[in-house]
């Protein structure tokens, strides 16, 4: 399977804080590769420094032609801001170029209907502005998806709806994708590989590897539980 | 005295490129910025009326300095922007004012209409036409950029270079509006049209169309009123700018209550 995307020796620090150091893996494409790690382990760092976003010491070499299509976990919206949610994906529409119904087939893609795209971004709701800003990663059909805890303020049917919906650009559209998550039976399940970053280590493979009880305790430093026997089963 | 139509065509240009800027700068919350970039010019002015060059192109050349000073100081510091902004701009309004004195000062600061050649007023309108073109065309790019520069990023914008264009056309704007409203006064009718908008508009559309109306018609009313009441014209524009902001408050206030009674039905029909 050709590569997506192959990173090397990535370090990363803030004057004298280190993020993180010396981190390598390769995501294939059409992988859905899943980052975890406790807080602050720079699991949205990466993701600002796979986007170029901020400078990082290594490489970063995505496959040519790549588009990224990016989610970012929260933004801070000024409520009164003039701005809707129609002008908001009608403005990467434009650039991008996109046919005219683009808007239409990524508002039904993402399950948010035409009335709420048509309120100020800054009147949403944390699950709907989240789907909008996936609506807005989705248009023009990037080649990766980039998606920072994509159940995050989401309830517990939509968390499913996403899921499914992510599993069906992997499959039907070849997206790869890179998720960060906290919820590690999701991730056990609709992972193909799972980075987990730490400041004591790092590691990269598939989730029966990576996600075994002592790497976690020695990740997070307490016993962690999550249903592997249920994600194994769906 | 009411001025002819043709000295009407270039303020009304300005006034045009002013609410587009404006309607920019303050969504992306730099309204303060902005009014307080606007007095570097006056250093510029008062250099060039010394030197005997046009006082305009002096202004246009310490704005440009200006921007690019701010702009490199954003993108390559971590110097938080408005300290460098509260000491810079104070120091060239300090500056400014020790080169140039009485008279000439006072017109820098609030500008002093009077006939324009026909070359300024060709110069003004085609620069007016370029920053209407800037924002009307980098707007898709502009609007994603103030919501999230790691998403502008991602679409292949290059956020950087966006940003020192919009100063840029920011300063060039203020350059247009120096011989009519003077350093101080010129930086509100880029900011007050815009922030009046912002109450009352729901929507990108809304947002541009209302601060350029509102821009236009303050300096045309200005235009035309400020010679019959034998008052300069800056201090007269900005006065209606202002009201009309003050207006907007109690308008939206009506609104605010009409929404909290029915929500769905008023967040459908702004206006």
């Amino acid at each position: 399977m050709p590569t997506a995307l192959e990173v090397s020796h990535l370090s990363v620090s803030f004057g004298v804080a280190e993020v993180f150091k010396d981190v390598s893996f390769t995501v294939e494409r059409g992988n859905a590769v899943a980052i975890i790690g406790p807080n602050g382990s720079g699991k949205t760092v990466m993701f600002r420094a796979l986007i170029g976003a901020i400078p990082a010491a290594g490489t970063i070499r995505w496959a040519p032609e790549t588009t990224i299509g990016y989610v970012p976990q929260k933004l801070d919206i000024e409520r009164d801001l003039p701005l809707t949610g129609f002008d908001f994906l009608g403005a990467k529409a434009d650039i991008a170029r996109t046919p005219a119904d683009e808007l239409l087939r990524v508002l039904q893609l993402v399950d948010l209907a035409a009335p709420v795209a048509k309120q100020q971004i800054g009147t949403l709701s944390g699950g709907q502005f989240q789907r909008l800003l996936l609506a807005f990663a989705l248009i023009g059909r990037p080649s990766v998806l980039l998606f920072d805890e994509p159940t995050a303020g989401i309830d517990e049917p939509g968390e499913r709806g996403i899921y499914a919906l992510l599993r069906r650009l992997q499959l039907e559209e070849k997206m790869t994708l890179l998720l960060i998550s906290h919820d590690l039976s999701l991730v056990y399940a609709h992972s193909d590989r799972v980075l987990c970053l730490s400041r004591w280590r790092t590691c990269f493979g598939p989730p029966m590897e990576v996600l075994t009880p002592e790497h976690l305790q020695e990740m997070y430093g307490a016993p962690m539980r999550f249903h592997s026997h249920d994600a194994a089963a769906s | 005295m009411t001025p002819p139509l043709r000295e009407l065509m270039m303020p009304a240009a300005m006034a045009v490129a002013a609410g587009l800027v404006g309607s920019i700068a303050v969504m992306r919350r730099m309204a303060l910025a902005s009014d307080a970039l606007s007095h570097v010019a006056l250093p510029g002015v008062a250099l060039a009326i010394l030197l005997r060059w046009n006082p305009l192109l002096g202004g246009l050349a310490a704005l440009v300095l200006g921007t690019l000073l701010v702009w490199a100081l954003e993108s390559r510091t971590r110097i938080p922007t408005e300290a460098v902004i509260g000491v810079i701009f104070s120091l060239a309004l300090a500056v400014g004012s020790m080169l140039a004195s009485g008279d000439e000062l006072i017109d820098a600061l609030f500008g002093a209409p009077s006939r324009v050649g026909a070359a300024e007023m060709i110069a003004g309108v085609a620069a007016a036409i370029l920053v209407i073109v800037f924002v009307m065309r980098a707007r898709s790019r502009l609007v994603i950029a103030l919501v999230s520069p790691d998403l502008a990023r991602t679409c292949g914008i290059g956020v950087q270079r966006l940003d020192l264009l919009f100063l840029l056309a920011f300063a060039l704007t203020v350059a247009l509006g120096l011989r009519y409203l003077g350093v101080l006064l010129m930086g509100s009718l880029v900011i007050i049209p815009a922030a009046t908008s912002m109450r009352v508009a729901r929507g990108l559309g809304s947002m541009q169309w209302i601060a350029v109306a509102i821009a236009l018609a303050s300096t045309i009313g200005g235009a035309l009123l400020a010679p019959r009441v034998h008052l300069a014209t800056g201090p007269v524009v900005i006065t209606i700018a202002a009201t009309v902001f003050f207006a907007s408050l109690l308008i939206r206030g009506v609104w605010m209550d009409e929404a909290a009674r029915a929500p769905e039905k008023s967040a459908q029909t702004p206006g």
